[in-house]
């Protein structure tokens, strides 16, 4: 097995590359669906660095892991999507700046 | 009998209470009768028999105690509810369930029109309880708690026609002062508490001689403290002023209450903390002094009185009065020969006033009376009885009892507090003549519906008169001075006051006086005793002469005297202003505080304070609520900054 490493560094650069889009995108987004999507993008940038982390290490833990997040994350997108649907519906509009219904 | 029935002394008249308390309106007034009368009966009887096994056993072992459960027990405290009998709460168990017993079967015909029959037994019933758990108690604690139940139920009597507002207000008046007094025996009680570190009889009494010295401060303060709730309880100067009032009760609660029973609980707590007073000479000579002012004083006022019932209340005072004389002089034995005796024949004289106004249909003005020896004969043989015995005419309970106290307080006090004595004694006979006088002879000036209702009393309230009568004529013979052997109460009292000889220095000699022994006996002057019997019994004729010469044989005498000596009478009659004096310089200045503190403090600073800490919060979240947007992202935001801070703190730290 001879191939060129990766050093770790570079994948937990591309993570935290990721992971701060994902927060940006969750930030200043007003469509719900490019906020879902931005969700999606921070759960991978941890699945990214998860995986790095086990190879680095040889332990099986940090694919465990990865598993769990990818099955949570499909069970959410399809919930999320129902609730997003749901809101269209009712509301005309996925615009996450129109739902504020618990304004104090 | 055995002793260990004694429980059931106390706790069958409690029984009697519950059953007619609970009871009230659905039972009907034979079985009403049946178990208020039964009960105190029943107690009656096996104190009788407990009296009896005490007697059959050799002086000194004269005690028994009886536990029947642990009441408190928290640190250092322990108490227990436990009854002691020793001869000086025997002699009071009689009294209270004999004159008691008396006064209920009296009270099933007196109060036969009444409505609340029920109410009225169950009341009286839960008194009877109080006053044995009283009497028997074997520390302070349960002593304080007969104390106030009895107060409890004195207010629950005066008041129990509650729809008539002077019995409802004369009700509040003897409780709030009797609180006051409370408080004084309170403090003594704490006192005690703190220098024995316990409130049982036995070790207080056995420890203080060694722990307090003699005429030290603290023994005089607990002395004086314990003295200001017996001046609350047996109505002494200064707060005397709801006896009188308490006379809006009905007329067998003022003689079971406010003259037998009640109102000696306070000399009877002195005779039970007597080495307590033997180390305070000062707290006795206080308690000797406000007795012999307070027995003048009172009787003063009973002068002028018209209300049948405000002289005897007037009269029990000033008896009470002589009672603390004796305390005072360490006459121990001889005030609770006079507590004893002035039970009968001041019951049997309420309890005769009542049977006059029962007969008259509820009028007490003795300026409508007179004349009603021929209607009233038993009624009228009675009372007369009972006035000699209290005017101390031989050989009437009353002369025995007190001439010993006169006596005592000659030879042990002075011939200042003596002569205060004799004085009180001419009064005490002018005016109980008086009112026998106005009541039973001279003209008939009754209002013409008493005159229709005028009828002798029946039976149940006649056969009580004559029993106290009998026990007002001989109660006396217990205790006859001079006769080698005469003196049985004195020799049955000695066991408990015999440990007054420990205290030793000046009070040995009252409690040799006490005890009627020993020493005292040395210096026993029976010449001078006699003299002063026959003194005091020329005091007694001489105002039996007067009030004889003013209200037989010249009635409109009283008048030109009072018309001449105008501002004396006046003074007399409105009984010195104290009323009016208290209500002055004492309850109005409290209610404008209590004013004040109602609207300055409570309505100004403390609703203040909580109203003003809930706007402050309305206000706050007010403010708060601004920052409930709505919009998640900004949830989001402040999310996310919050945990870049908390991860840059961590991470630079």
């Amino acid at each position: 097995m001879s191939t060129i490493a990766v050093p770790l560094a570079a994948y937990q650069i591309l993570a935290g590359a990721l992971f701060t889009i994902g927060v940006v995108g969750v930030l200043v987004r007003r469509s719900a669906l490019i906020v879902f999507m931005s969700i999606e993008l921070m759960l991978n940038a941890v699945n990214l660095s998860f995986v790095a982390f086990s190879r680095q290490h040889g332990s099986m833990d940090g694919h465990i892991f990865v598993f769990f997040v990818m099955a949570v994350a499909a069970a959410e997108v399809a919930i999320g999507l129902a609730i997003l649907i749901a809101i269209f519906r009712k509301r005309e509009t996925a615009n996450v700046d129109d739902v504020h219904l618990l304004k104090g | 009998m055995s002793l260990q029935l004694l429980w059931l002394v106390p706790i069958l008249p409690l029984l009697g209470a519950l059953l007619n308390g609970l009871g009230a309106g659905r039972l009907p007034r034979k079985v009403v009768s049946a178990i208020g009368v039964g009960s105190v009966g029943a107690a009656l009887v096996i104190a009788l028999g407990c009296f009896a096994t005490l007697l059959g056993m050799p002086g000194e072992e004269r005690f028994f105690a009886q536990t029947l459960f642990s009441w408190i027990d928290s640190g250092d405290l322990s108490v227990a509810v436990r009854l002691g009998l020793d001869p000086l709460s025997a002699v009071m168990m009689l009294v209270v369930t004999g004159v008691g017993f008396l006064i209920h079967v009296y009270s099933t015909g007196y109060m036969n029109h009444e409505k609340d029959y029920g109410r009225y037994f169950s009341y009286l019933n839960l008194f009877t309880f109080c006053m044995l758990m009283l009497v028997l108690a074997d520390n302070f604690l349960v002593m304080f708690f007969g104390w106030e139940g009895v107060g409890l139920c004195s207010y629950l009597l005066i008041g129990f026609w509650y729809t008539k507002p002077s019995a409802a207000e004369a009700g509040k008046k003897a409780f709030i002062v009797n609180r006051i007094g409370d408080w004084g025996f309170l403090i003594g009680i704490f006192l005690l508490f703190v220098t024995f570190g316990s409130l049982d009889f036995g070790r207080v009494f056995t420890e203080a001689p060694s722990i307090l010295p003699l005429g030290g401060g603290m023994a005089t303060a607990i002395a004086l403290f314990l003295f200001v709730g017996a001046t609350g309880k047996s109505a002494q100067i200064p707060l005397y002023t709801w006896l009188p009032d308490a006379m809006e009760g009905p007329t067998p609660v003022s003689a079971l209450i406010h003259a037998a029973t009640m109102v000696t609980a306070g000399v009877y707590m002195i005779a039970r903390c007597h080495v307590l007073y033997a180390l305070a000479p000062t707290a006795l000579l206080v308690v000797a002094v406000v007795g012999a002012a307070t027995a003048v004083y009172a009787a003063t006022i009973g002068l002028v009185q018209k209300d049948i019932k405000r002289v005897l209340a007037y009269s029990t005072v000033s008896q009470l009065g002589y009672m603390f004389l004796a305390m005072g002089v360490s006459a121990f034995a001889a005030g609770i020969f006079h507590l004893m005796t002035h039970a009968f024949f001041k019951a049997l004289l309420f309890l005769g006033a009542g049977s006059v106004i029962h007969a008259l249909s509820g009028e007490q003005d003795m300026d409508r009376m007179g004349g009603l020896k021929k209607h009233l004969p038993r009624t009228h043989a009675t009372m007369l009885i009972a006035t000699l015995a209290i005017a101390g005419i031989f050989p009437f309970a009353g002369f025995f009892s007190k001439d010993e106290i006169l006596w005592k307080a000659f030879s042990n006090g002075g011939p200042i507090l003596w002569a205060a004595g004799v004085i009180g004694a001419f009064l005490t006979a002018f005016y109980m003549f008086r009112l026998y006088f106005m009541t039973f002879h001279g003209s008939e000036r009754l209002t013409p519906e008493a005159k229709g209702h005028l009828h002798e009393s029946p039976n149940s309230m006649t056969i009580p008169l004559m029993l106290l009568a009998v026990l007002s004529l001989i109660g006396g013979l217990i205790q006859v001075p001079l006769l080698q052997g005469g003196q049985r109460l004195d020799a049955f009292l000695e066991p408990v006051f015999a440990d007054l000889a420990r205290v030793g220095g000046a009070a040995a000699h009252g409690a040799a006086a006490a005890a009627g022994h020993g020493a005292a006996h040395a210096a026993h002057d029976p010449g001078q005793e006699i003299a002063l019997m026959l003194v005091s019994l020329a005091i007694a004729l001489a105002g039996i002469y007067v009030a004889h010469r003013f209200y037989v044989k010249d009635p409109q005498a009283p008048h030109r005297l009072a018309a001449r000596a105008r501002g004396w009478y006046d003074l007399l009659w409105n009984k010195y202003w104290v009323d009016e004096i208290y209500d002055a310089r004492i309850v109005q200045p409290i209610v404008r505080l209590s004013n004040r503190l109602w609207k300055d403090v409570d309505a100004a600073v403390v609703d203040g304070a909580v109203n003003g800490i809930g706007r402050k919060i309305e206000q706050g979240a007010g403010w708060l609520r601004l920052a409930q947007t709505g919009y998640v992202q900004l949830y989001a935001l402040i999310l996310t900054v919050g945990l870049v801070v908390v991860f840059g703190y961590l991470a630079l730290r």
